[in-house]
């Protein structure tokens, strides 16, 4: 038949040389942030103004910005920031949307429709606008943004839990331990919880991604991390200026460096979830 | 259906009333006098400034009465003074707003043209190594944030090739259509993906249908198929897709016109917020979660225009 | 002949055995020829070999001929008219064989009735207010008119061959017997052939001119349908007279055929209904059937009815 024919895409849930890649480059990432004292070649904040600008040398590989600080070093010890601040926000976002998820189901009723309403006013603010509304009031700062992106995240996570927690409270299980005559909250908090960990958990790891970039828009935006950290959306927002001056690495390097990490994020992630059930 | 437009309406309504309770009210959630805080925070403020505000905001009355307060002047257009720039915050926000839903416009067109294109193609010619192409490119544009596509088309067509300008916003149709190119596509790439992907997958799911495969038992030809079958019948999710990511670009804004210097309503809110000017930031956000909120609500009733099957369960419902 | 099948062969890669195996088959100018046998025996896969539409992915050997067209060869443009033009099929559940969001009269359109002969079809499928039906969408019809309206678009053409398969399954009882006679009327007026898929024996022996019989993708029998009716050959073809119900005949007790359906993860390296035939011997397990002539003209492939002549490679020649 010809090339027009049109059949269902099959569902693709493994695609092993991209997923292999994506996870070779993190797992290459990961232990860089870790020991980013130990293989940076300069201290992030070490200035040399004689060197600013310099291009790709031996000395500096991937060249300094406008201080004259060691680009590479600076997105190896940026890595920590930009790696641990997604991992809190969801932390933050996982401790409410579950409890709030887990709540609305067990209860249903009036405790179900405040959490389903409070969700539909948070969907209200389209994107960032959530978070730039809490930051507006609360101030800039790295902790703050983590907190207002872990609040902004929470009614998703809170409504995925409520569909899983409300098909696992109808399971014999948990009939059994009532007829035990154990309460509600122990019930949720030893046995329902536990038994929803594996797919909240492959829903956290697609969200990561999407966390990543959201933080660094903020730190981008001058919201979120403040100089002289070496966040990578901050040292995107600090190499901008070079980049009319013709000098693209500062710039570049800490962006590419978002760009891969998330989509190889995004490429486990949506592998990861697959296999552990977290995907719808 | 009358009753549905009525209770769409009726939502509408609360979820504005709920939004812009929540952006009034914000006052008080931040630390120390909300006076203090309204006139921007400053610790040299006078006392007849705080006089004013406190007039102007009615904080004297009851919370419910400041915010009936402050709504209906928010209806009648008048938004209060900026603390930073001493104009009426309308004035500023009518001067920005053109440049803002221009690019916003543009990078709609580019989106929908773009996305929708691709993933069309994506879909015709699956499991072939042109579906891989819009595959792996839609993968790779959803994971750069809008900044950093910014910076890149900027290293690139404005730096590099000096295609074209690197910031600004240019006059006439022409100067405005090469300025905002780069900025338009930024803001463009993230949605292309997302819009790639549900053309892809709404057209496979058409595609699915057996009626497709009667219409391909007939003879009909392969191109009345894809346009008249699948393309037609997957529309509806397409076109409910491309408002609601149409509507989300005015937030998207806020991170393209401060990487292009683009003086917009989301420049202003970045600067508002930078500057301690919240009468002007409560006001474009104000204005942002408005026209978000119109154009979801406007996505769904047109929703069932498309579909008739959507229609009919409207009319039982 | 109209449409002859020569020995089709249809593999799908995973499955343990053909979808069709050795499957030949006739329908003359003119003639109703039915096509009977459980879901999953290969009746839908034959009809719409017809038209050259094979499973995504299968393989297939053997012949495809409607009147002179070699379908498997059919490509393109070519195999796109032989399918608008030569042949047409009326669907099981005409819901799922429209498209929801399209008019009546877009369908028409499609299978090349212009507006004028449109309203024709619908007046002769007898759709009342044939005008307004075209401004239509599927959902404002009920089944009954659907199927109309679906061989409205299977006669706008003028086909020589129609592929009826479960036409009327999807039906209640009485618009059935009002679709099967239209059926029947507008085929003998422009003097089509007609393949009748169905399960439904009794239905089939009383419509059709002469039946096949399939099972797990071969045809175990093939008779007139006075023959069949009379004395069925094979012992599948007997299971399926006694376990289904006819009208007046209420003394009679059915007897479903025991065992399950075969699916295509089963593979046989005899004949296939051995493990359900209460006939079978031994020896049933490992034959391989062969179909043979049976004295009044038919075929079957039972190891147990007496072979005559084997039959089928020299009846394919004649």
């Amino acid at each position: 038949m010809t090339a027009l024919t049109l059949t269902p895409i099959r569902v693709r849930a493994r695609r092993p040389v991209g997923v292999t890649v994506a996870a070779a480059f993190l797992g290459l990432v990961v232990p860089a942030a870790v020991l980013a004292p130990l293989l940076a070649p300069y201290a992030p904040d070490a200035i040399d103004l004689s060197a600013s600008l310099a291009g790709t040398s031996p000395g500096h590989l991937l060249g300094t910005d406008s201080s004259g600080q060691d680009l590479l070093s600076r997105v190896l010890y940026g890595a920590r920031t930009s790696l641990i601040a997604p991992l809190l926000l969801l932390a933050v976002a996982a401790l409410l949307g579950v409890t709030l998820g887990v709540l609305a189901a067990w209860r249903g009723g009036w405790t179900d429709a405040f959490v389903s309403r409070l969700t539909d006013v948070m969907y209200a603010f389209p994107g960032l606008l959530f978070t730039v509304l809490i930051i507006a009031v609360f101030g800039t700062g790295m902790t703050t943004s983590v907190l207002a992106l872990g609040l902004a995240y929470t009614p998703t996570v809170a409504k995925y839990t409520r569909s899983l927690a409300l098909s696992e409270s109808r399971k014999p299980y948990v009939d059994a331990y009532r007829v035990q005559g154990m309460g509600g909250a122990r019930i949720c908090a030893l046995y329902l919880v536990p038994n929803l960990g594996r797919s909240v958990a492959g829903y956290l790891v697609v969200l990561f991604g999407e966390a990543l970039m959201s933080l660094a828009t903020l730190s981008y935006l001058g919201f979120g991390a403040q100089p002289p950290s070496s966040d990578w959306g901050l040292m995107v927002q600090e190499g901008q200026a070079s980049v009319v001056q013709g000098a693209l690495l500062p710039a570049l390097v800490p962006g590419t460096a978002i760009a891969l990490v998330v989509v190889s994020f995004n490429v486990v992630g949506v592998w990861a979830a697959d296999r552990l059930g977290g995907r719808n | 259906m009358a009753a549905r437009i009525l209770r769409r309406l009726a939502g509408f309504l609360a979820t504005l009333l709920a939004a812009s309770f929540v952006i009034f009210a914000a006052v008080y959630a931040a630390p120390g006098d909300p006076a203090v805080f309204l006139a921007g925070g400053r610790d040299d403020l006078s006392p007849e400034r705080l006089v004013a505000v406190r007039a102007r905001y009615h904080l004297d009355e009851p919370l419910v009465v400041q915010y009936g307060r402050w709504l209906a002047d928010c209806v009648q257009l008048d938004l209060g003074r900026s603390f930073k720039y001493g104009d009426q915050v309308a004035d500023l926000i009518s001067a920005r707003l053109p440049t803002t839903v221009e690019l916003v416009a543009y990078a709609t067109v580019l989106f929908v043209v773009l996305g929708v294109g691709s993933g069309i193609l994506a879909a015709v010619r699956q499991s072939t190594w042109v579906d891989s192409a819009v595959v792996g490119g839609t993968t790779l544009a959803a994971s750069v944030p809008s900044f950093v596509a910014a910076i890149a088309l900027v290293s690139l067509f404005g730096v590099q090739l000096g295609w074209f300008p690197v910031t600004g916003t240019g006059s006439g149709f022409a100067g405005t259509l090469h300025h905002l190119t780069l900025p338009a596509l930024s803001l463009a790439l993230g949605a292309l993906a997302l819009i790639s992907r549900v053309t892809r997958q709404a057209m496979a799911d058409a595609a699915a249908s057996d009626h497709v495969e009667a219409a391909r038992a007939s003879g009909v030809p392969e191109r009345d198929i894809v346009r008249r079958h699948v393309l037609r019948n997957a529309l509806g999710p397409i076109v409910t897709m491309c408002g609601l990511v149409m509507a989300g670009m005015l937030a998207g804004t806020v991170v393209v016109e401060t990487a292009f210097g683009i003086s917009g309503i989301g420049s202003l809110l970045v600067g508002a917020i930078n500057t301690h000017d919240f009468p002007v930031a409560q006001a474009v956000l104000l204005l942002m979660v408005t026209g978000y909120v119109v154009v979801t609500t406007v996505v769904d009733l047109v929703h069932p225009l498309l579909d008739p099957r959507v229609r009919e369960e409207a009319r039982t419902a | 002949m109209l449409l002859t099948l020569d020995h089709l062969t249809v593999d799908l890669p995973g499955a343990a055995r053909p979808l069709l195996d050795e499957v030949s088959l006739r329908v003359a100018p003119g003639e109703v020829v039915g096509l009977v046998g459980e879901s999953g025996s290969g009746k839908s896969t034959t009809a719409k070999a017809a038209l050259g539409l094979l499973p995504g992915g299968a393989t297939a050997s053997g012949t495809v001929r409607v009147g002179d067209a070699d379908v498997l060869a059919l490509t393109g443009e070519n195999l796109r008219r032989h399918r608008a033009r030569t042949v047409a099929m009326v669907h099981q559940d005409p819901r799922a064989a429209l498209n929801p969001v399209r008019r009546i009269g877009d369908f028409l359109r499609e299978r090349g009735a212009d507006r004028t002969r449109a309203v024709e079809l619908l007046a002769a499928v007898g759709l009342s207010d044939p005008e307004r039906r075209l401004r239509q969408r599927p959902h404002e019809l009920s089944g009954g008119m659907l199927q109309r309206v679906v061989i409205a678009g299977a006669l706008a053409v003028r086909p020589r061959l129609l592929l009826a398969d479960e036409a009327t399954s999807a039906l209640d009882v009485t618009t059935q017997a009002e679709i099967l006679a239209l059926l029947r009327t507008l085929r003998a007026e422009q003097g089509a052939g007609m393949l009748f898929i169905t399960h439904d024996l009794h239905l089939a022996a009383a419509y059709c001119d002469r039946v096949y019989v399939m099972y797990a993708g071969r045809v175990v029998e093939e008779r007139t349908a006075r023959a069949l009716f009379a004395g069925p050959a094979h012992p599948y073809t007997r299971g399926l007279l006694s376990c289904s119900p006819t009208l007046g005949d209420t003394s009679r007790t059915l007897l479903p055929i025991p065992g399950r359906p075969p699916s295509l993860s089963d593979s046989f390296p005899g004949c296939p209904f051995a493990a359900r035939c209460p006939d079978a011997e031994p020896e049933c397990e490992t034959w391989r059937p062969v179909a043979v002539d049976l004295p009044d003209g038919g075929t079957t492939a039972c190891r147990r009815v007496p072979a005559a002549v084997p039959a089928a490679a020299e009846r394919s020649t004649t």
